[in-house]
């Protein structure tokens, strides 16, 4: 018992603590930069250690001592309670998110082998709307309900869609066990084309990721926080924890890069590599790895690029676009399959 | 006059447009052309390392005051007022005082301007019938960690001061 215990604490410190926390901190200075060079610019540059300034990297560290020193200001509100606690309603439903994603084969790179791993991802994700609203309605602030009432139409919204989209994945692989999930993508179509859902799911990846960058209220989603407008949710918030805000949406996108990537990306399959073990085992995690890092990028560079929507677009696009697309997928994929069962492709 | 009405047609997206996809990922495209070539030899930056590279300001600037000086190195504001009148922030306070020498008359015993009153619109300079301040010099005013130190006096005006080639004191100087 004990030894089970002590090994999913080393788990959970392995994955979490050294990979999440490590990339989603990375990010919030990658983000500043790959900004900056995008839009012609330099970024931060001047953060040094002993004269080294390496790019600025030690804007992390600036960043965080800045935070943590800066005054925690607590608005008049009738709940103090609920406003102390939404940072913490925001961040944990992103962390528990990785307690389901096998970052290797076996039961080492996995926290937990859920049966039902896809199901609890959509379950918790959809818990993260709780942190924004309940802290934006206890912040007392007019511009911050807007918000989180934003938040709650959308989140909702694209929730439904992006359930849907991994409906074909279910159906394809016969499992909603992640981990199952990715030992099916290993295998081959016609003996060279590798099975992946980004393969055999072409649109629902899409609609995925469409819809995930809504849920992680990023541009082009980022109404709930329209900094020009309405400044956001977390208006009130203020030192670490807005600090802790902010690093939920960073951890958040972590998630949705892990998600795709054991979903669509073949996990940590190589591609045209079978069986495990050994140093196979150490380059497949780093597949993973690989993998979840494009994901992220993608979703960055995503936002540097497209402008928000307007509201109504918003929900157009995920009611009257991706829904439809999503069943659209569904049906497709069905009769796709029944027509592999029936041995006529 | 009747008013020119010019109507302007929007562009009908196509299904191209209109269905996102391609025009994300064309997108997609310069913003990643652009991060990889500004990452690697930063090629299209614009950005300059301000306190280490400066850049020119124009030549018509109109940067800090200063009180320009006769060829003995007196003051060569007369104390004429002008100046604190054209002033539409009401910002330069002169004490005049009466000078030695007959043929100067006035001088301004004190000559403060408050830098952070001041609009920098540059009727000062316009209004002086003597060439006695201007605004070239250039630099824009700086941080202080108080007010009172942007509140400049008349020997700070005339530290950066020079000579000036107008001739002062009409026919008889
Ligand atoms: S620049 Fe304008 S506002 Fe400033 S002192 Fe001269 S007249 Fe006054
Ligand atoms: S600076 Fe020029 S305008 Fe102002 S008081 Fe002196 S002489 Fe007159």
């Amino acid at each position: 018992m004990l030894e089970l215990i002590l090994l999913s604490v080393a788990k959970v410190m392995g994955i979490v603590m050294v990979f999440v926390m490590a990339v989603a901190a990375l990010l919030t200075w990658i983000e500043r930069k790959q900004s900056a060079l995008i839009q012609n610019r330099v970024g931060p540059n001047r953060a040094s250690v002993a004269g080294l300034r390496l790019g600025g990297i030690f804007h992390l560290a600036a960043d965080a001592v800045k935070m943590l020193t800066k005054e925690d200001f607590d608005p008049e509100t009738d709940n103090p309670l609920m406003f102390r606690l939404a940072p913490f309603l925001a961040v944990v439903p992103v962390m528990l998110l990785f307690a389901v994603i096998p970052f290797g084969p076996g039961e080492h790179f996995l926290i937990s082998n859920v049966g039902v791993g896809a199901l609890f991802i959509l379950a918790v994700s959809s818990l993260g709307v709780y942190g924004s609203t309940i802290g934006a309605w206890a912040s007392n602030n007019n511009f911050a309900m807007l918000g989180s009432i934003r938040t709650t139409a959308q989140m909702i919204s694209y929730e439904v869609s992006m359930g849907l989209n991994l409906v074909g994945i279910f159906m394809i692989y016969e499992s909603v066990n992640l981990q199952d999930i990715v030992i099916e993508q290993g295998s081959l179509i016609w003996g060279w084309l590798p099975a992946w859902g980004i393969v055999l799911q072409p649109l629902a990846f899409i609609l995925f990721m469409t819809a995930s960058i809504a849920e992680t209220k990023r541009a082009p989603f980022d109404l709930p926080e329209g900094e020009s407008e309405i400044v956001g949710y977390f208006v009130e918030f203020s030192s670490m924890r807005f600090g802790l805000l902010a690093l939920s949406e960073f951890i958040g996108i972590v998630a949705v890069g892990a998600t795709a990537a054991v979903l669509f990306l073949g996990g940590w399959q190589i591609p045209w590599v079978q069986g495990t073990g050994g140093w196979l085992t150490v380059a497949q995690v780093g597949a993973m790895i690989l993998k979840t890092l494009f994901v992220v990028w993608l979703q960055m560079a995503i936002r540097w690029t497209l402008p928000r929507f307007r509201y109504d677009q918003l929900m157009r696009l995920g009611w009257q676009y991706l829904l439809p697309l999503s069943l659209l997928n569904i049906f497709i994929t069905g009769v796709v399959l029944m027509f592999v069962e029936q041995g006529r492709i | 006059m009747a008013a020119t009405v010019r109507p302007v047609q929007r562009k009908e997206f196509k299904f191209r447009e209109s269905s996102y996809l391609p025009e994300v990922l064309r997108g997609l495209a310069i913003t990643t052309r652009q991060f990889w070539r500004n990452l690697v030899g930063q090629r299209d930056i614009v950005t300059l390392q301000y306190p280490e590279v400066k850049k020119r300001y124009p030549n018509r600037f109109r940067g800090r005051h200063r009180l320009m000086l006769r060829d003995d190195g007196q003051v060569r504001c007369v104390a004429c007022m002008l100046c604190s009148t054209a002033c539409p922030a009401n910002c330069i306070h002169i004490v005049a005082a009466e000078h030695t020498n007959t043929s100067i008359e006035k001088f301004p015993q004190k000559f403060e301007i408050d830098l952070l009153v001041c609009i920098y619109c540059g009727f000062c300079e316009e209004a002086c019938p003597c060439d006695a301040i201007r605004m070239d010099s250039g630099r824009h005013s700086l941080p202080t960690f108080s007010r009172s130190p942007q509140n400049i006096g008349k020997i700070d005006l005339m530290e950066i001061g020079s000579l000036s080639i107008a001739k002062q004191g009409g026919k008889n100087a």
